[in-house]
This record gives C-alpha cells, sequence and structure tokens, in this order.
C-alpha cells in the first residue's frame, strides 16, 4: 500500500499548519449571544418578548428615580418642581425618614442608642455567623450584646440587665458545675441559683436606681423599622430554644409530652399569624392574673415567639428524622443518657441540617412582623399607612413609601437569604 | 466458682421512680401533666375571675342577633338585618373564594416561572431569577398594599369614561377598569341555559375518557389513537351545537355607565383584585422556586436514558420527567396553598370582608365577644388546614416510593 502511494502522492506536509482564529460566528461573545439568546426561533422570540418587559419597566422606573425630587416639604411643593416629568417624590423620605426607621414617638435625642445597638449587632453575630474568621473569644461579645441592647434601646440604669446577666452567668456556673453528676440536676441547679442572684439583685437595683442612667423609653414608643428589626431578632432567638425543645418533645416516646407538643405545634401552624395577633390584642389579657398590665409589644413577642416555635419546630424535627438511626443507637451503645446524647451527639448534627430551614422561618418571621401594622402598632408598614399617609403634607405619595419599605425588607431578606446559601456549601460535608 | 445467674427481681421500690429508666419515664410524663392541668386551671381561673370581674360570660348568642353592618361583596343573600352567623357564612365564602383564585394564578404563575428559571435563554433566566427574589424577600403586606393603591389610586374613577372624548375607555366595550373595582360582563343563563352547561361538562368528561381510551389502546395493541384533534372538537363542537339549537339561552350582561358609576355586570372590587394577585404573584414566586427544584431533582440519567430510548424533548418531559418531578413538587405546593388561605386574613388590611374581616372585626367589635370570635376564626381556619393536610398525607402515602 505505502509503496502505491509514494508514487501517486506528491506533496506530504511535514510541518504542522498553523491554528486558525473560530470563525467570527463561533467565538467570544457572538457565540454566547447565540447559544443563549438566539439558538430558535422560539427562544429568539422569548429574547425579544423580555427585552421588550424590561423596557417598559425601565422606562418608567429611569425617570421616576432620576427625576425624582429629594428635597421639598411637602406634596404640593414636590409636585411644583416637578411639573409632570414622571419623578418620585422621595422628599417624602428625606423629610420623614426619623419616623420611618424609629417610629414617630422614640425621642429623636436618643436616635444614637438603637443606631449604636443595630451596629453592634453585626459585631455581636460576626462570630456566630463567620465562625472560622473570627476567634472564639469574640464570642463573650455576642453573649453580652443582648443585655448591652437591651439597656441602649430601653433605656434605664444599667443594672438591671447587668444584674440579669449576672444571674444567668451564676446559674450557667452551677449549671456546669453539676451537669457532670446529672444533667436534671445541673438544669434546675442552674436556674435555682439564677433565681436566687435576681431576688438579691432586686436590692441592688433598687439602691442605685439611677446609676449610669440613660433616658428610659416605654416600648410602646418604638416603632418604625427599629419596631420590625427588635420584633424580628428578638422572636426568632426565643423561638429557637423552645423550638428545639419542641421537636424533641414531639420526638419522644413519652406519649403525654408528645401529645402535648404535636396539639401545640399542629394548632399553631393551622391558624394565620395575624389571629395569634387579635389573641395579643384583645384576649391574651383575659387570661393574665386581674391587675396585671404587659404592654401590647410583650403581648405580640410571647405570640410571634409561639408562632415561630411551632414552625422552627417541624423544621428541627426534620433535622432530626434525617439523622441515621445508627448515631441514636451509637449515642445510646456508648451509654449515654438521654441528656447527654441529644447535647453531644444528636442536636449538634440535626441543627447543621437543619440550618437552612430554619433560616426560612427566620426570614419569613421577619417579613410576617408587618402584620402587626393591623393590630395597630406603628411599625414600617403601619407608620407609612398611619401617620405618614394621613398627613396632608404627604397624603398622596404611595409608591415612593411602599418603594423605600420594599427596599429595606428586601435588603435585610436577601442579605440573610444568601448567607444562608453561602453557609449551606460551607457546611456540605458529603463530597459530591 | 460463682454461677452466672439471673440477678434476683426486685421489687418495686418508690425509689425507682426516679432512678429505674423503666419507671422514670412515668414521672416525667405525670409530672408533665400535672404542669399543663396546672397552666389550664391558672388560666382557667384567670379568665374566670376576669369575666367576672367585668360582668361577663361565654356565650354564642350573639350569632343569631342581627349584625346591622353591610358587606359589600355577597356571594348569598345578605343584608345587615341578616344574622352575625349569616356575615361569617358570607366571610367563609369570600375566604374561599380569594384563595381559590389566588391558588389557580399562583400554580400557573409558578409553574410558569419555575420552568423559565430552567431556560436556556439566558436573559429569560435572569428575569425570572429576579421575579422570584424580589417577591420573595419582601413582606406580602406590602405587596397587597402596593396593589391595592394600584387599584384605587391609579386607575381612572367611573367619571372620566363620561363624555364625547373621555379619558378612559372601556376595552371592547366590555371592561372597564376603575378606581371602584374592574367590571366586566356577567353572563346570564336564560332558559336552557343549564343543557349548555351540562354538554360543556360532558364533553370534558368525554376528553377524558378518549385519552384514557386511548393510552389503554397503545398498552394493550400498541395502536396509537390520535387524541388532540379529537380533544379540540370534542371541546368546542358540542357546546357550541347545543348552544345555537337551543337559541343562545346564554347572554351576557354588559357594564354600562349610569350615574356615577356602573351598573350591570360583574364588579370585581379593588380590594379583591388587590389580595387576588398579590397573593398569587408572591406564592408564585415560592412555587417557581418549588417546581424548579422538582424538575431538577429528578436525576439526569433518567432524561439521558428516555433520549437514548428514542423519546422525544417534549415526550421526555411529559412522560419520564414531569411524573417523577410532580412527586418532589405536589407536597410543597399544598402547604403553599394552605399559605394563601392564611395569608387570605391579611384582607383585613384592604378591607376586603373575609372572615377575618367580618368575623374577626366588624363582629368581635360591635359586639365585644373577643374570646368567642377569635376562637371560631381559629376553629375554622383550623379545620381548612387540618383538612387540607389530612388529604395530603393520603395522596403522600398513594404516590411514595414503594420499596421492598
Amino acid at each position: 500500500m505505502s509503496d502505491t502511494h509514494a508514487q501517486t502522492v506528491a506533496f506530504v506536509r511535514d510541518t504542522v499548519i498553523p491554528q486558525k482564529a473560530p470563525p467570527a460566528l463561533e467565538a467570544g461573545a457572538v457565540k454566547w449571544v447565540r447559544t443563549n439568546l438566539f439558538s430558535g426561533w422560539f427562544n429568539s422570540l422569548l429574547t425579544i418578548a423580555t427585552i421588550y418587559v424590561i423596557y417598559l419597566a425601565l422606562s418608567v422606573l429611569v425617570p421616576w428615580i432620576a427625576n425624582g425630587v429629594w428635597i421639598a416639604n411637602n406634596i404640593r411643593e414636590c409636585r411644583d418642581i416637578m411639573q409632570g416629568s414622571g419623578g418620585g417624590c422621595f422628599a417624602v423620605i428625606a423629610d420623614r425618614w426619623q419616623q420611618l426607621i424609629f417610629g414617630f414617638q422614640y425621642p429623636s435625642e436618643a436616635y444614637w442608642r438603637p443606631s449604636l445597638a443595630f451596629l453592634l449587632l453585626f459585631i455581636a453575630i460576626a462570630p456566630v455567623l463567620f465562625y472560622k474568621v473570627f476567634p472564639r473569644q469574640m464570642l463573650v461579645l455576642t453573649a453580652i450584646y443582648p443585655f448591652l441592647a437591651f439597656y441602649l434601646v430601653w433605656g434605664g440604669t444599667i443594672l438591671i440587665p447587668v444584674m440579669v446577666m449576672v444571674g444567668i452567668g451564676l446559674g450557667y456556673a452551677a449549671y456546669t458545675r453539676l451537669v457532670n453528676r446529672s444533667f436534671t440536676a445541673g438544669l434546675f441547679g442552674g436556674i435555682a441559683v439564677a433565681f436566687v442572684a435576681w431576688w438579691l439583685g432586686r436590692y441592688v437595683t433598687g439602691a442605685a436606681p439611677t446609676l449610669l442612667a440613660l433616658e428610659p423609653v416605654a416600648s410602646r414608643d418604638m416603632g418604625g423599622f427599629m419596631l420590625n428589626l427588635i420584633l424580628g431578632t428578638v422572636c426568632v432567638s426565643l423561638s429557637l430554644p423552645l423550638g428545639i425543645l419542641l421537636a424533641l418533645g414531639r420526638q419522644s416516646n413519652l406519649p403525654v409530652v408528645k401529645g402535648i407538643c404535636v396539639v401545640f405545634i399542629e394548632f399553631v401552624r393551622g391558624v394565620p399569624l395575624i389571629t395569634l395577633l387579635f389573641v395579643a390584642n384583645v384576649v391574651l389579657a383575659y387570661f393574665l392574673p386581674p391587675g396585671t398590665n404587659f404592654d401590647l409589644i410583650l403581648r405580640v413577642i410571647i405570640m410571634i415567639t409561639m408562632f415561630s416555635a411551632a414552625y422552627i419546630a417541624e423544621v428541627i424535627r426534620g433535622g432530626l428524622a434525617a439523622l441515621p438511626k445508627g448515631q441514636y443507637e451509637g449515642a445510646e451503645s456508648l451509654g449515654l443518657d438521654y441528656p447527654q446524647s441529644m447535647r453531644l451527639i444528636i442536636l449538634p448534627q440535626a441543627l447543621k441540617i437543619s440550618i437552612p430551614g430554619i433560616v426560612n422561618v427566620a426570614v419569613g418571621l421577619f417579613k410576617d412582623t408587618t402584620l402587626v401594622s393591623v393590630i395597630s402598632m406603628f411599625d414600617l408598614v403601619g407608620m407609612i399607612r398611619g401617620p405618614i399617609l394621613a398627613s396632608t403634607d404627604w397624603n398622596g405619595v404611595y409608591w415612593e413609601l411602599f418603594g423605600f419599605a420594599a427596599l429595606l425588607f428586601f435588603i435585610v431578606c436577601y442579605g440573610i437569604s444568601q448567607y444562608s446559601q453561602w453557609l449551606e456549601r460551607q457546611l456540605a460535608t458529603d463530597h459530591r | 466458682m460463682t454461677a452466672i445467674t439471673d440477678p434476683q427481681r426486685e421489687s418495686f421500690r418508690l425509689s425507682m421512680l426516679l432512678s429505674d429508666t423503666r419507671y422514670r419515664s412515668y414521672t416525667f410524663q405525670f409530672i408533665a401533666l400535672l404542669c399543663l392541668i396546672a397552666a389550664m386551671a391558672f388560666l382557667g381561673m384567670n379568665l374566670l375571675s376576669n369575666l367576672a370581674a367585668q360582668g361577663l360570660n361565654i356565650s354564642y348568642d350573639f350569632l343569631n342577633s342581627p349584625s346591622g353592618y353591610d358587606i359589600n361583596q355577597r356571594p348569598i343573600p345578605y343584608d345587615s338585618q341578616s344574622t352575625h352567623m349569616r356575615a361569617a357564612m358570607v366571610g367563609i365564602l369570600n375566604t374561599l373564594i380569594v384563595a381559590v383564585l389566588a391558588c389557580v394564578t399562583a400554580t400557573v404563575l409558578g409553574v410558569f416561572a419555575g420552568v423559565l428559571r430552567l431556560s436556556n435563554n439566558w436573559l429569560v433566566r435572569k428575569l425570572m431569577a429576579v421575579y422570584v427574589e424580589a417577591f420573595r424577600n419582601v413582606p406580602v403586606l406590602i405587596w397587597i398594599l402596593i396593589i391595592f393603591s394600584i387599584m384605587t389610586v391609579s386607575l381612572p374613577a367611573p367619571n372620566a369614561f363620561r363624555g364625547e372624548t373621555p379619558a378612559a375607555s372601556m376595552i371592547f366595550d366590555a371592561f372597564a377598569f376603575t378606581n371602584r373595582g374592574v367590571y366586566t360582563p356577567l353572563p346570564l343563563m336564560g332558559p336552557g341555559a343549564w343543557f349548555v352547561v351540562l354538554a360543556f361538562v360532558a364533553s370534558i368528561v368525554g376528553i377524558f375518557l378518549l385519552r384514557k381510551y386511548a393510552v389503554q389502546q397503545l398498552f394493550d395493541k400498541g395502536r396509537i389513537v390520535p387524541t388532540f384533534w379529537p380533544s379540540v372538537a370534542l371541546f368546542f363542537v358540542p357546546t357550541l351545537l347545543v348552544y345555537f339549537l337551543l337559541g343562545r339561552p346564554i347572554t351576557l350582561e354588559y357594564p354600562v355607565l349610569q350615574g356615577f358609576n356602573f351598573q350591570g355586570g360583574i364588579q370585581i372590587r379593588g380590594s379583591l383584585i388587590a389580595l387576588w394577585f398579590a397573593l398569587a404573584i408572591y406564592t408564585g414566586a415560592f412555587i417557581a422556586e418549588n417546581v424548579r427544584a422538582g424538575i431538577q431533582a429528578i436525576s439526569k440519567g433518567q432524561t439521558e436514558a428516555a433520549g437514548a430510548l428514542g423519546l422525544r424533548p417534549n415526550r421526555i418531559m411529559k412522560l419520564i420527567v414531569l411524573p417523577q418531578a410532580l412527586r418532589v413538587i405536589i407536597p410543597p405546593l399544598v402547604s403553599q396553598y394552605l399559605n394563601i388561605t392564611k395569608n387570605s386574613s391579611l384582607a383585613i388590611a384592604v378591607g376586603y370582608m373575609d372572615i377575618t374581616g367580618t368575623l374577626g372585626g366588624i363582629t368581635l367589635n360591635q359586639t365585644g365577644r373577643a374570646i368567642e370570635s377569635i376562637l371560631l376564626l381559629m376553629l375554622f381556619y383550623l379545620v381548612i388546614s387540618l383538612t387540607i393536610s389530612t388529604v395530603m398525607n393520603i395522596y403522600n402515602n398513594s404516590v411514595k416510593l414503594k420499596e421492598r
């Protein structure tokens, strides 16, 4: 064969041809556009329709923002300045931002306090959120933060939060002493010590009621976005331990405990939050001892905490159920009793699986805090619908105000959900 | 040498209630029960003493007294002389109306957006991601209020439709979008109209039977029975035939501008539309994520295997991917329906008279029967939730992968 070829083929190339660039249609941006936007007639149609939709949205939004008026005293001035240019009257936000953020009764000279508390929140949760970056010692700040935030937002003497903190600290110390002997002893011993410390602490705060006191602010004076943030963070952090207890109760093999937990969870999950808020508003007072007078915000916190605890319990139950049975049996075969196996083996794993679900519940709950505006509390939505839209100055500025509210919630909720997705990737221990 | 014998059976001692795991659970349950009873007793005593102090009692008699208020959307006959019970019934129907409307719309929207999020088209994919993120991360109450503002502030008043050169005009002379609501034509059922409806229902049943027959023929004899065009024909022909043979018994009543407002037709109030669309768009974003997750949960091997068998892409979707994806999609979908039903209680923010607006709103305020009203309100939502979740559990068990 090769002999014949040697005669017929006149030329055999012995060097490689230099590489050519790919055809213009098959490279770079053109190729990307062809495959991603115009790969077929249907796809092209879809692209054109989408571009049209985007154009429609932008043709309204861009002039609205670009021609927006930021400085005016009321809506009529705004309209005079705009002359029908289609801009937004953002002056309402510039004029009333304090009310939108802090509510209309929080003393304006004390705005720095909740603002500082908000900034400190980031420092406090950073070591929890990014536990690989920040040293463990910073968790001390996280532990101190709730008391500091209470002191800053509500004011009053610093001794109250300090005494509460001391009580909890002593209780925790007693718990760690006793827990090696028995979990029950540790738990009840810790609680007893904490109560004794609080009882004694009352005398200390009574002795010096004005020590380092900030001007006290009543709960009913809280409002605006601050109220949403307070309700969201307080209720989520309170409902987490409650939810864990409920989930454990629902998984337990004690029929009475299980029954109580099932009925509670299914009842709370079966009714809308708004009915629970009605309960907080008008019914709860009937069930409290005569003469006691909780403020509304506290009653609302109780109800929202119960609400989110039921949802968190279901998420954690999912985590508990997802653990392989071998983990439970392994813990038992090591001779651990129930509290030990839960604390050391089961819960750390179950909670890790449940984190995305818990974050979902937390985001949902934070959004649901707007419902308190229905029972005439002045949170962000309540402020907009109540004092601001009802005022003669700004009656009729809907889009700017609702847009502002939507933006604030979007920033917080989107941030949290992005963090949760990142964390999920970090925690993924199954090597796929 | 010691013999291994069974340990001597201990007789029951009181201390074993604490130290022996066999009996300790009884102790714990007994304590839990005591705590529960104590808490109940505490709350009950407080309730009784509070009620006694205010001279109140628990009684449901108010349900039979005249309500004295009007409801603007009445699916059943109701006036201010009707009882509170009747008002609550109207509220329940209104809740169900908005819930069903929102569920259907949200499903359509969610499936649409969820499928498009997996599209090959980059722009569409991104747009749908923006939709999902924008609506999931903003409270539904704000969306309800925004759409309600659009309905009441941005739309023209009815008198803008008046005059030689009106500022606003009706669409097809049939639909009017005003700030008092949307007006649409109302079908009027003349004599014989029920035969048309009957024919329509019968042809729908016929389509299902045809499809079943086609599948049976395919499996039994390998014969392919055409279904698409016969279905289309079945859908239209018998109904239209009956309609014209009976002399057009169904006519449309168009809304007309009379005085200060439109008369005739169906008036869909702004509050209903705000609630309906806000719930649908908001929940649609969640459903889109469920649909996407469901489709992505089907392993790629299934699609590839189906392709290797020679199925075309649309058949792969219809016969292989979708039936498996539905098993993943439906449970969260139903819980979204539950969420819609519960979120429809936000009606009270825009003045839509659902059960929360009637029983938990005006009735409560007029009679002062807070405990009774809220108890009934919760009971209603509980019954709906528990019913749907029971049905859901039955369904889940029926489609569960049977592992042997």
